[in-house]
């Protein structure tokens, strides 16, 4: 693993007896002992992750804005208050996703853009490419730490950590010293993302172990986003599928029709057409596991396939995301796990909701802005 | 490192082995196997009276993570299975040498038990692949 890249944050993870495994060209912690108890720590209190892999790219410009107008289909407009944070995909003309980001509103012409580790190099080469004729430069902050603190106490414990903070509203960040603080995630708890100068890192990192939180890796990342029903680029939907077939319409500001976001077209195009394909969410009959790449049947006909698949431990069964033709019949939906057929229900997405009782729930929820 | 009894026999394929007074042998993953594949969710073992040959996929252990094939370290007949682990599969993860033994087999051939490993041929296979 020693051409790996190592966060800030890997001397902890050692210390800590972090199973470590390589991951989109990083040293990464799975899990510190139980992937699943990592889970119920996010669920039923508060849970730790380091993100550092992550890449964070600030943008800087006078035509910041509707550079990113233009490269995302998803609407900055929406985030003219400072603050504020934006879900999007990424699209290439034919509307096929790129990635799938965070794009937070620092302060005037300033913006900061947060891209799958695994997708970065490729994400720089086609803002690279779309950046003539704008006066829009980037930086990419290898010199920031991130952390999730994720789970119904996340925000107690960091009000603990940092009493004087004015925790932000979800979907918005604040400075805080050299810190940005946001209300964001991808486990479908409340909590915070907080992105930290890199040697200051391990201490940020202690001071939340030391309050009782439970330290968790990138297993247990991965059941909480499923169960979430939150897509995983590279698995739930690529440059081959749009956002109309994986779930992600409602990331797609359509209005003002005048802004010609890059995909756009094709998308149109599509919708027209109708829509071939479509995002379920399915739940497996009895025991067993489901996988990504399980191939789904009604009767003899193949309808689709599992992009993602796993045990959640929430709800102690088997769960998954599957891409099926548009109005397959529900009704005697069966998985191929291991060359036997076995029912799967279709469930609502998301599998999990948030856990109640957290300090946010007077906050109206904004999950889709 | 991981706990490798001296008594126990294993194959390379990270199942441990251990002969019962009445000659049949039970059967388990290692130690280091359930490090390797983390938390237990599912498990599927071969049922009573079925014969098997050596090298024979017998059973499916699975984690969060992966499934996991197990093999018939030799040939023989099952006599056994354990339906605690079906119900609970952190077994494998919490006691993998005692309460998450998987199955019981009466060998054909008492002496294919010669041709496994001991704990320190185990352990240098487990050195070996890390």
């Amino acid at each position: 693993m020693s051409d790996l890249r190592q966060t800030p944050l890997l001397a902890e993870h050692q210390a800590l007896g972090a199973r470590m495994v390589p991951f989109s060209g990083w040293v990464m912690p799975l899990h510190y002992g139980s992937q699943i108890d990592e889970h119920h720590a996010v669920r039923r209190d508060s849970g730790l992750f380091d993100v550092s892999h992550m890449a964070l790219v600030d943008l800087r410009g006078a035509d910041a804005r509707r550079w990113l107008q233009s490269l995302l289909a998803n609407d900055v407009a929406r985030i003219d208050d400072p603050g504020r944070a934006l879900y999007s995909c990424m699209l290439d003309e034919d509307g096929g996703v790129i990635d799938d980001l965070i794009v937070y509103h620092l302060g005037q012409d300033h913006y900061r853009l947060v891209l799958n580790a695994g997708n970065r190099e490729a994400d720089l080469a086609w803002m690279a490419q779309q950046q003539a004729g704008h006066d829009v430069t980037w930086q990419v902050r290898d010199d920031l730490a991130l952390l999730a603190l994720q789970g119904p106490q996340a925000l107690a414990r960091l009000t603990t950590l940092w009493p004087e903070l004015a925790l932000p509203g979800r979907f918005r960040g604040v400075s805080h010293g050299e810190r940005f603080i946001a209300r964001t995630g991808y486990t479908g708890e409340d909590g915070s993302e907080i992105a930290v100068p890199a040697a200051q890192a391990a201490e940020l990192w202690r001071a939340l172990l030391a309050l009782g939180v439970q330290p968790c890796g990138l297993g247990a990342r991965d059941t909480l986003r499923l169960e979430a029903g939150l897509n995983l680029h590279g698995h739930d939907m690529d440059r081959s599928t749009t956002p109309l077939e994986s779930g992600l319409g409602w990331t797609v500001a359509w209005q003002p029709e005048t802004r010609d976001f890059i995909g756009r077209a094709a998308l149109v195009a599509q919708r027209e057409a109708g829509v071939a394909r479509q995002r379920i969410g399915v739940r497996l009959q009895g025991r067993g596991v489901l996988r990504e790449g399980q191939p789904l049947f009604v009767g003899e006909q193949a309808v689709g396939q599992l992009t993602s698949g796993g045990f959640a431990p929430t709800l102690g069964c088997a769960i998954g995301l599957a891409r099926v033709e548009r109005g397959v019949a529900t009704q005697g939906l069966e998985v191929e796990i291991r060359g036997r057929r076995q029912a799967v229900d279709v469930v609502e997405i998301p599998f999990v909701r948030p856990t109640q009782g957290s300090a946010s729930e007077q906050v109206k929820p904004s999950s889709k802005e | 490192m991981s706990t490798i009894p001296a008594e126990l026999k294993y194959s390379k394929e990270h199942e441990w082995i251990q002969p019962q007074a009445d000659g049949t042998v039970r059967i388990g993953i290692t130690e280091h196997a359930q490090g390797l594949l983390g938390d237990m969710v599912f498990v599927e073992l071969p049922e009573s009276g079925r014969q098997l040959a050596t090298g024979e996929e017998c059973a499916v252990v699975e984690s969060v993570k992966a499934a996991s094939d197990v093999y018939a370290p030799i040939a023989g007949e099952v006599v056994e299975s354990n339906d605690a682990v079906v119900d609970a599969p952190e077994l494998l993860n919490s006691d993998p040498f005692g309460d998450g033994w998987l199955f019981v087999m009466r060998p054909d051939d008492p002496s294919e038990l010669d041709g496994l490993l001991d704990a320190d041929g185990y352990a240098a296979l487990v050195a070996e692949e890390s």
